[in-house]
């Protein structure tokens, strides 16, 4: 039965080819455009880091002292002191302490200028916790972090541009005023989004230089960006006492338990600050979330990109109100047709499913032009010159995506149309042929 | 002509009807405040800087220690001005468009945040930079020579400063601006003039009131004023000039790094800085295009079928008197009477995806006058849209009325 409707459908929308191919433009249009920015949206806010985003958590708390009024939420960062220590206190299974600064570069053996590269300080855990993959050599090892050790892991590109690649292993780097010694290189990694840095410069890049954070301490003093500061800094140079925010920590939790467990630990500390009078705020402005609500609750897509998703949703509504009015007048037109199919026994349902079975067809069509239009799409937004242009790109779950929302958008136009087809009375349209 | 057959012919076409106009009114509603981001954006676009861009690039090194700032702006500045053609080199911390350096916190008061005035972008400008930025003194005194204090600190720790006259009209209302005192923190500062215009260097980042809330800070050369230099040449030698001036960096002091992307003349910097807006403004002109064809589209589509399923009609009314301006006036006001129920359908819409847009946007009220260029836009495309089919109406002879089928 199925075939024959298809052969029906076919046969009909052959026959009116100016009207079949408005509402195949229509919905195509409609798909394109939505599809494009639904892309960009899908890609800006996946999880950066599957199957472990559930176990990763963002501690936050708010050591601003006096508080001010209007501060409803805690700094996306910590200050120095309560970093470390929460840090040092090592009640997760995995922790890092973080923070992302730019340095003064040199490769002495390769006679290349200097470079000013990003350079993130952070511990040992930092690989195994987010995942990262190696080329060569591996990360440094809580002993490293504690003996202050002068290594640094680097980011595939960094490879490529000072060593054409090779395995630069043991090989030394001038990093500001210190020669460091390379125990590791990266393949190409870059989370989408850029989920470990809560204040992300770009979209584009991860840092180049990665080193232990307490040599880098010592190696980039006076290089670290104040963030945000509550009183001005005596002394810009040294942010270790200063009342400022420009360092974070990540925790991995296997289990709910253990995260409730650090969640009090984290409540208590800043209770206990509280009272020393370091804070003017305790546990009320303790914030501990998952990867995936903590880049929710930071709001990780772009305004202008949630404007196009917006506008792209309209823009599919109107077409498909445009779909709907089309696919009636071509289903009415045919009422003498229908009439006769009842009146030689179909069934309502019979026409309902025949006319469904139409615009399905539609809607496959307008999903294949919709589809090459997202392609289209997508390929002007990555000549567009924003930072997270190299991401867009269709994966296997959109695509199957833009096929479903035109068959469904289409099944959705045909319903109506098709109710009001079926509803034919045979009697009427007989006596008018 | 009367209405009331039309509207009688109308309710037996409800759906269609209801169809078309409620495809209408979304058009109304998104074409309202599409059109409204347009021009927001535009004006946004439009901003004055407040300094002559098109002579200026600026140049910025990194990669030296504090202690080798002094050492470093000399070098720079003795290096850079023997560049043929270069105006003046001088000393500044940030540019319209470039890279921000100093954004902080006021207030009325000294070390609380209570009586706060807003985050301002504190310019810091060494000798000769208010000359070669070119901005125009409204009211108060220009810098002098002992205005110019050290800052080791972001800003130095006392200084007179000239705000700009956005900045002055937020802070002290309906007050003369010369004299007053603000703070950052416990750092102090005077007003000694106002410039009529300076932007910040994002002035996207801080909301649309607040794009020029600069204070031009005469400032010492070294310490924090370091590593960033305002070039000025005349504007058809000034890609030259900046050109050399990059590859003289190498030459001037080998040991640093030059940051390409806040090496650049303004005008390129402007262009950098609002690329996204103009892409934006393209796209939702592409929307608005896209959408107006769409809609006539969907307008043609609908008043075929039924030129078609009238034909008969059509036919017995010409056939009994109506003559073809009738049959082509019929289809046009019935289009009319529809578009009609759309667009009031559509400026409530119109009322609430904007009230959608400002919770989550900063964006203003829509103003009430896009509401009626909206309902002449698609009345026009209405009327376009439904020409072709009703001309072919009126084109059907009273014959036909005689034929069955």
């Amino acid at each position: 039965m199925f075939t024959y409707y298809l052969n029906l459908a076919l046969r009909s929308l052959k026959r009116n080819k100016v009207l079949t191919a408005l509402m195949v433009v229509a919905i195509a249009v409609g798909i394109g455009a939505s599809m494009t920015t639904l892309t960009v949206v899908h890609l800006l806010s996946g999880d950066p880091i599957p199957g472990k985003s559930s176990v990763l958590y963002f501690p936050q708390l708010d050591p601003e002292n006096p508080a001010r009024a209007d501060h409803a939420e805690p700094y996306a960062m910590m200050d120095y002191r309560s970093a470390v220590d929460l840090w040092s206190a090592h009640r997760a299974d995995r922790q890092a302490i973080l923070t992302s600064s730019s340095v003064k570069v040199r490769a002495a053996e390769t006679g290349r200028p200097p470079l000013m590269l990003g350079l993130l300080s952070t511990s040992a855990d930092f690989f195994p916790m987010f995942q990262v993959p190696f080329q060569y050599g591996s990360g440094w090892s809580a002993e490293d972090d504690a003996r202050h050790a002068r290594v640094v892991v680097i980011s595939h590109d960094l490879n490529d541009k000072l060593f054409g690649g090779a395995n630069s292993v043991g090989r030394s780097l001038r990093v500001r005023d210190t020669d460091v010694r390379i125990v590791g290189v990266l393949k190409p990694w870059r989370p989408t989004p850029l989920f470990y840095d809560p204040w992300p410069q770009n979209f584009s890049k991860t840092e180049d230089v990665f080193a232990p954070f307490t040599s880098s301490m010592e190696i980039n003093e006076g290089n670290f960006l104040p963030y945000t500061c509550w009183h001005v800094p005596e002394d810009t140079h040294h942010l270790q006492n200063a009342d400022c925010v420009w360092v974070w920590l990540w925790a991995e939790l296997d289990s709910p338990a253990k995260a409730a467990a650090y969640a009090r630990f984290v409540g208590d500390y800043a209770d206990q600050q509280k009272a020393s009078g370091r804070f003017a705020t305790g546990r009320e402005h303790v914030r501990m979330r998952d990867v995936m609500t903590m880049l929710t609750a930071r709001g990780m897509v772009p305004g202008d990109v949630r404007l196009q998703a917006w506008l792209a949703s309209a823009f599919l509504a109107i077409c498909l109100f445009n779909a709907v009015g089309l696919l009636l007048a071509k289903f009415l037109r045919r009422s003498g047709e229908i009439g006769v199919r009842r009146a030689l026994g179909a069934s309502r349902r019979a026409i309902f499913a025949q006319c469904l079975v139409e615009a399905g067809v539609i809607g496959l069509l307008g999903g294949f032009f919709g589809w090459l239009l997202t392609l289209a799409g997508l390929w002007l937004v990555r000549q567009q010159p924003v930072d997270y242009a190299h991401l867009a790109h269709l994966d296997t779950g959109m695509f199957l995506a833009t096929f479903v929302m035109a068959i469904a958008a289409s099944l959705l136009a045909g319903v109506i149309p098709a109710l009001r087809a079926s509803r034919v009375v045979p009697a009427w349209q007989l006596k008018a042929l | 002509m009367q209405i009331r057959p039309i509207l009688a012919a109308l309710r037996r076409h409800r759906l269609a009807t209801l169809l078309i106009a409620m495809e209408i009114a979304l058009a109304c509603a998104v074409l309202c405040n599409a059109c409204f981001l347009v021009v927001q954006r535009w004006k946004l676009i439009q901003i004055n800087s407040g300094v002559d861009e098109s002579a200026l690039a600026v140049l910025t090194v990194n990669g030296f220690d504090p202690s080798q700032a002094a050492d470093l702006n000399a070098r720079m500045l003795t290096g850079l001005r023997t560049i043929p053609g270069m105006q003046s080199v001088t000393l500044i911390n940030q540019v319209p468009f470039g890279t921000q350096a100093g954004a902080a916190g006021i207030s009325h008061d000294p070390g609380s945040f209570k009586n706060t005035i807003g985050v301002v972008d504190f310019v810091l400008g060494g000798p000769g930079t208010y000359q070669a930025l070119g901005l125009k003194l409204v009211e108060g005194r220009l810098p002098q020579a002992d205005d110019y204090r050290p800052a080791t600190n972001f800003a130095p720790p006392d200084a007179q400063v000239l705000v700009s006259r956005a900045l002055a009209d937020h802070a002290w209302p309906g007050e003369s601006p010369l004299g007053k005192d603000f703070w950052c923190d416990k750092l102090h500062f005077r007003v000694m003039g106002v410039v009529d215009h300076l932007a910040r260097a994002h002035p996207h980042d801080w909301g649309t009131q607040a794009t020029e809330w600069t204070v031009f800070t005469p400032t010492l050369p070294g310490g924090s004023l370091a590593g960033t230099y305002l070039l000025r040449a005349d504007p058809h030698d000034l890609p030259r000039v900046l050109h050399n001036a990059r590859d003289a960096v190498a030459k001037i002091a080998p040991d640093v790094v030059l940051d390409q992307e806040n090496s650049q003349t303004v005008s390129d910097l402007r262009t950098t800085y609002f690329e996204s807006d103009r892409i934006m403004i393209n796209l939702l002109l592409g929307v608005i295009v896209t959408l107006l064809g769409v809609t006539a589209l969907g307008i043609v589509g609908l008043a075929s079928f039924w030129v078609q399923q009238r034909r008969r009609q059509i036919g017995i009314r010409r056939a009994i008197g109506a003559t073809r301006g009738d049959i082509l006036r019929y289809f046009q006001i019935e289009n009319f009477l529809i578009v009609s129920g759309g667009i009031v359908l559509g400026m409530a819409l119109a009322f609430g995806l904007n009230l959608l847009l400002m919770q989550h946007y900063e964006l203003p009220r829509l103003p009430v006058h896009y509401l009626p260029i909206g309902a002449l836009t698609l009345w026009g495309l209405g009327q376009l849209a439904v020409l072709g089919p009703a001309l072919r109406a009126a084109a059907v002879p009273p014959v036909v009325a005689t034929r069955s089928v």
